[in-house]
């Protein structure tokens, strides 16, 4: 059985202006000491993939399908089970990490605070916990540091308090909300080093959501693409970035510079994303596709299973493509 | 290239802010927070000069002292050969003309009551107040169109658009007036990769065209490489490297300018698993009180006791220049 098995998962959020669907026919699972890489731009559902997961969504938003953890239908819960669940078993890193935390608490007393209440520990049990767990984050002078307020830790220490404090009671999986997207590339590394690194010791299966292709590489061992809360793409790292089937994968690879990329003029993707209370009929991809083709624009194209898990929802063939089931 | 005067020559800018908040006692000297300590290059006419550095080295502050908004605390600044400092209002506002700035944020950085007509059309009423109504809407429409906006949303007001369109309407208004330098600061920084990549595109295209020098601030190193003639790394307000592009990424010198590089993430699962990371420890000292000597020595791999010492100035050949006596003796 899978840690994580998400079927069928769709998120619609009803607005003044109509429905929209945020994330819909959403498949995928998750092993654990597995990470799944969740990426696209923004808008494309990533982060309500996460919410919806996690029982946040925001009140006007409903949720469809089958989310089991462990077994476990984790998808419109109540409120209380959700709480034992959240935190204890899985855990949550925001984007940013200067507003996730409380301006008014020191950051001991909210480390603190999660091992009271999830794990009935006491004062001074709790507070060693959450030392030994600073300094499992890398933070210096852990014991000092218990006694400060989020203003005096910088960006890169911010979210090593938010990573700490999402691993206290050890949760199986943890999902990261673009946790270095506000960070500078150099700490960026040291946060990526780190959740390599409690990876290995924990176990912790991790759901990464970035836009940035490189973190990807280098943390996860499976990607899902995502445009306008449509699965493109998913398959294993390797898989999506050696072989990519979809054109906007294969589009979004070629449009990142990187310190190789030599010439003048980078390929782009042209266009917009598609505004989602008014989305085009057929697949959301077909006005930037470079590949279109008339049937495109009379139907989604169905999500197809192919190769080892692989999934794609396209019409056009690649030659690449193999084993299609 | 040479034999031209540069468009912009800098000479040791430093920018200190007195932070009044930062002593115990009243009778104490006001401490300094220095936000960019002595910074010197020129830039030519149609280059484009990239600044690149942590959050905090100074990189913003260092474009908003070029283009006047915050003043310069001491150093020069000469546009055209005239220094910027002396200069009153009167022809500061001619040379302001030729300098024209994109922000980070494309949606703050417009004025959410007015159209997009309206403000792209704006530096012109201000600078050109004798043009017609319809001089100044055939110009706008001109400029739309070069900068990829359809005609018909001229009349739209920013909330209506995403972070692409917006970042090409700052475009279109720092473009209008014909300017002979822009200063691009985090330009991209906050767009989606695909979209990242059409303003970068846009921006190279435009520069080709009108001869435009540029000022690129941006943390994302493969942007930064993409687009830029010559680079220079700040760090902690300092100039730590100063180099052509190619020379720089192709031979990184300055520790830090090693670290920053092993840092970038590259989108291929093999290389990025197999790499090795130069990682930094700790965090950026303060700025109010920096380490004495060279500013890096803290976190540097290479440093050594004469460090502490004294200042490290650029040295080097002009299409590469260091500034640590370490690694470039």
């Amino acid at each position: 059985m899978s840690l994580l098995e998400v079927k069928d998962l769709q998120v619609h959020f009803s607005t003044p202006d109509g429905d929209v669907t945020a994330v819909n026919n959403l498949n995928f699972s998750l092993e654990a000491g597995q990470t799944l890489g969740i990426v696209g731009e923004s808008g494309s559902g990533k982060s309500q993939t996460a919410f919806s997961i996690m029982g946040l969504l925001a009140k006007n938003g409903r949720t469809g399908g089958e989310a089991l953890f462990e077994g476990q239908q984790v998808l419109n819960l109540p409120e209380r089970e959700l709480n034992r669940i959240r935190a204890e078993k899985i855990s949550m890193i925001f984007q940013d990490p200067m507003t996730s935390l409380n301006p008014y608490m020191k950051v001991g007393t909210q480390l603190m605070e999660v091992l009271m209440l999830h794990k009935g520990m006491g004062k001074t049990e709790a507070f060693e916990e959450s030392v030994r767990m600073l300094d499992a984050v890398k933070m210096p002078e852990s014991r000092k540091r218990m006694d400060m307020y989020p203003h005096e830790f910088s960006g890169g220490m911010r979210q090593r308090v938010m990573i700490a404090m999402a691993l206290l009671c050890r949760p199986k999986l943890l999902i990261a909300d673009e946790p270095t997207t506000a960070l500078d590339v150099t700490v960026q590394a040291q946060i990526m080093d780190l959740l390599n690194d409690l990876k290995r010791d924990f176990n912790t299966a991790i759901i990464m959501i970035t836009h940035d292709l490189g973190v990807v590489a280098g943390i996860c061992d499976k990607v899902l693409v995502m445009y306008a809360g449509q699965t493109m793409e998913y398959g294993t790292t390797d898989e999506i970035f050696y072989k990519p089937t979809h054109p906007y994968t294969i589009g979004l690879l070629e449009s990142i510079p990187t310190l190789k990329t030599e010439g003048a003029i980078l390929p782009t993707i042209q266009g917009n994303p598609p505004n989602l209370l008014n989305l085009p009929v057929g697949c959301p991809f077909q006005e930037r596709c470079t590949h279109v083709m008339d049937s495109c624009r009379q139907q989604m194209p169905e999500l197809t299973h192919f190769g080892n898990g692989r999934q794609r929802s396209c019409l056009w063939q690649p030659e690449n493509l193999t084993g299609e089931a | 290239m040479s034999n031209q005067t540069p468009l912009l020559q800098v000479r040791d800018v430093c920018v200190h802010f007195p932070i009044p908040a930062a002593r115990d006692w009243p009778w104490q000297p006001i401490p300094k927070l220095k936000a960019v300590d002595g910074v010197s290059f020129d830039l030519m006419p149609g280059e484009t000069l990239g600044v690149v550095g942590e959050s905090g080295c100074g990189k913003s502050t260092l474009a908003r002292a070029l283009i006047g908004l915050v003043k310069a605390t001491s150093g020069d600044i000469m546009w055209d050969g005239k220094n910027l400092a002396g200069m009153d209002d009167a022809s500061f506002h001619d040379v302001r003309r030729n300098m024209q700035m994109i922000f980070q944020d494309p949606l703050a950085s417009l004025n959410p009551r007015m159209t997009i007509g309206d403000i792209i059309a704006e530096p012109l009423r201000n600078y050109e107040p004798n043009l017609s109504q319809d001089e100044v809407k055939s110009k706008v429409r001109q400029i739309m169109d070069r900068v990829g906006l359809l005609p018909n949303v001229i009349n739209r007001y920013p909330h209506e658009f995403s972070g692409g369109q917006c970042q090409r309407v700052g475009i279109a208004r720092a473009l209008i007036l014909k300017p002979k330098l822009i200063i691009c600061d985090e330009p991209v920084s906050a767009l989606d990769v695909s979209i990242q990549a059409q303003v970068v595109n846009l921006l190279k295209e435009l520069q080709d065209e009108m001869g435009l020098a540029l000022v690129f601030i941006a943390h994302d190193l493969s942007v930064v490489k993409h687009i830029s003639d010559r680079v220079l790394v700040m760090y902690l307000g300092n100039e730590a490297e100063l180099a052509t592009s190619e020379s720089l990424y192709a031979n990184p010198t300055h520790p830090y300018t090693q670290a920053l590089l092993s840092a970038v993430p590259v989108p291929d699962p093999e290389l990025e698993r197999t790499k090795t990371i130069q990682l930094l420890e700790g965090d950026l000292p303060s700025p109010i009180n920096p380490p004495s000597g060279c500013v890096f020595r803290t976190r540097c791999p290479k440093v050594q006791d004469s460090c502490a010492e004294v200042r490290p100035s650029l040295k080097g050949e002009d299409h590469h220049k260091v500034a640590c006596p370490v690694m470039m003796p």
